[in-house]
């Protein structure tokens, strides 16, 4: 366990680098997947341990973003005035942008499903 | 009564508290969620989130004191988003052999998202600068708060809607797509990466390490041509609509 967490964690600083000497809009964690993923490919696959510590944060990935969640009592009153737009927007974009992208890949990758629909 | 109360004043200032707290609510939650079945409404974010809120605000404790301690949690989502890279591994085959419906779904849905979010806002009324907050908040947190930033949003209100964001799609995301027809693992995993980030990939993760897989890369894909395209695009539609 503990040398897969430091290869995640060197991948993520090394991430870190990466963003900050080029200037890159995207965070040094998501930098570090591309990483890993570059590492698997060329070790051609994970080890058992390195599996298992991955499956053992992922399990638990919902978690992990309920420290950052509880914050959103410090701007709920950002809302304010326009909190019914606000709401509406976000309730009916996150409903199109599911039914979006879920359908087109659905469509595209699963023609028979289209005609066995009712 | 006396004591109790010193006892509480220490304890409330320390993180193992606020540590401890955030780890017995989350197995909570997780209870409450398998009990009903694994419905995607008991979603153990939106549960936690909800109590924790409740607790803090009961016990008049600052957010700042209770991420000292929910910090340790916090911290692991770098080596967790970086973990991702194992399930795409297993997956990687048929994600280059469907490379172009992805792209397609991906560019599609993410723009989908983002525009109906910036115009519908708009047409209710909402302030510009309400509109630029709203328009990113189908990617992760810190490439979110970059892009609301760099268009004239208020980075902060973007964190917010960023997260709502993710449990709204994250609770009623795969029952969405199920009763629209895309019944296959991987669609819904990638619909849910592409419109709530890490929140929807969680979820993903709860259907099959397929659907886990595919919500990664979106996640990671659309934070990437969300930042690139929005700020190129924002201008150009609101001089469009004579803004």
């Amino acid at each position: 366990m503990i040398s897969a967490l430091a290869l995640f964690l060197s991948l993520q600083l090394a991430g870190e680098v990466i963003r900050l000497a080029l200037h890159l809009p995207v965070p040094g964690p998501v930098i570090g997947m591309v990483l890993l993923l570059a590492v698997l490919i060329v070790r051609s696959g994970p080890s058992a341990e390195l599996r298992a510590t991955s499956n053992g944060l992922l399990q638990h990935l919902s978690l992990l973003f309920v420290p950052a969640g509880t914050g959103v009592m410090l701007h709920m009153g950002r809302l304010g005035d326009e909190g019914v737009a606000i709401l509406a927007a976000l309730v009916i974009s996150t409903v199109i942008g599911l039914a979006v992208a879920g359908l087109i890949l659905h469509r595209l990758t699963r023609p028979t499903n289209h005609e066995r629909r009712p | 009564m006396n004591t109790a109360n010193d006892i509480w004043v220490y304890l409330a200032a320390s993180p193992l508290i606020w540590l401890a707290l955030t780890l017995v609510v989350y197995r909570g939650a997780q209870e409450v969620q398998r009990r009903g079945g694994g419905h995607p409404v008991l979603n153990p974010v939106l549960i936690s989130v909800a109590v924790l809120v409740a607790i803090l605000s009961l016990t008049q404790t600052p957010y700042a004191r209770y991420f000292d301690g929910a910090q340790f949690v916090h911290f692991l989502l770098g080596p967790a988003t970086v973990a991702l890279a194992v399930p795409l591994h297993g997956q990687l085959p048929r994600l280059v052999a469907l490379w172009r419906p992805l792209a397609i779904a991906l560019v599609a849905g993410s723009m989908a998202a983002a525009l109906s979010a910036y115009l519908i806002a708009g047409w209710l009324g909402a302030s510009v600068a309400t509109q630029l907050s709203l328009a990113p908040k189908s990617v992760t947190t810190p490439i979110a708060m970059g892009i609301a930033e760099r268009l004239g949003g208020l980075p902060s209100l973007t964190a917010v809607l960023v997260i709502l964001t993710g449990i709204l799609g994250a609770v009623a995301g795969d029952g969405l797509l199920k009763r629209l027809g895309a019944q296959d693992d991987a669609s819904i995993g990638f619909a849910l990466g592409v419109a709530s980030h890490g929140i929807g990939t969680a979820r993903a993760f709860q259907i099959s390490e397929t659907a886990g897989a595919f919500a990664a890369l979106a996640m990671g894909l659309n934070g990437l041509l969300t930042a690139v395209a929005l700020p190129l695009l924002l201008p150009w539609i609101a001089r469009l609509l004579g803004n």
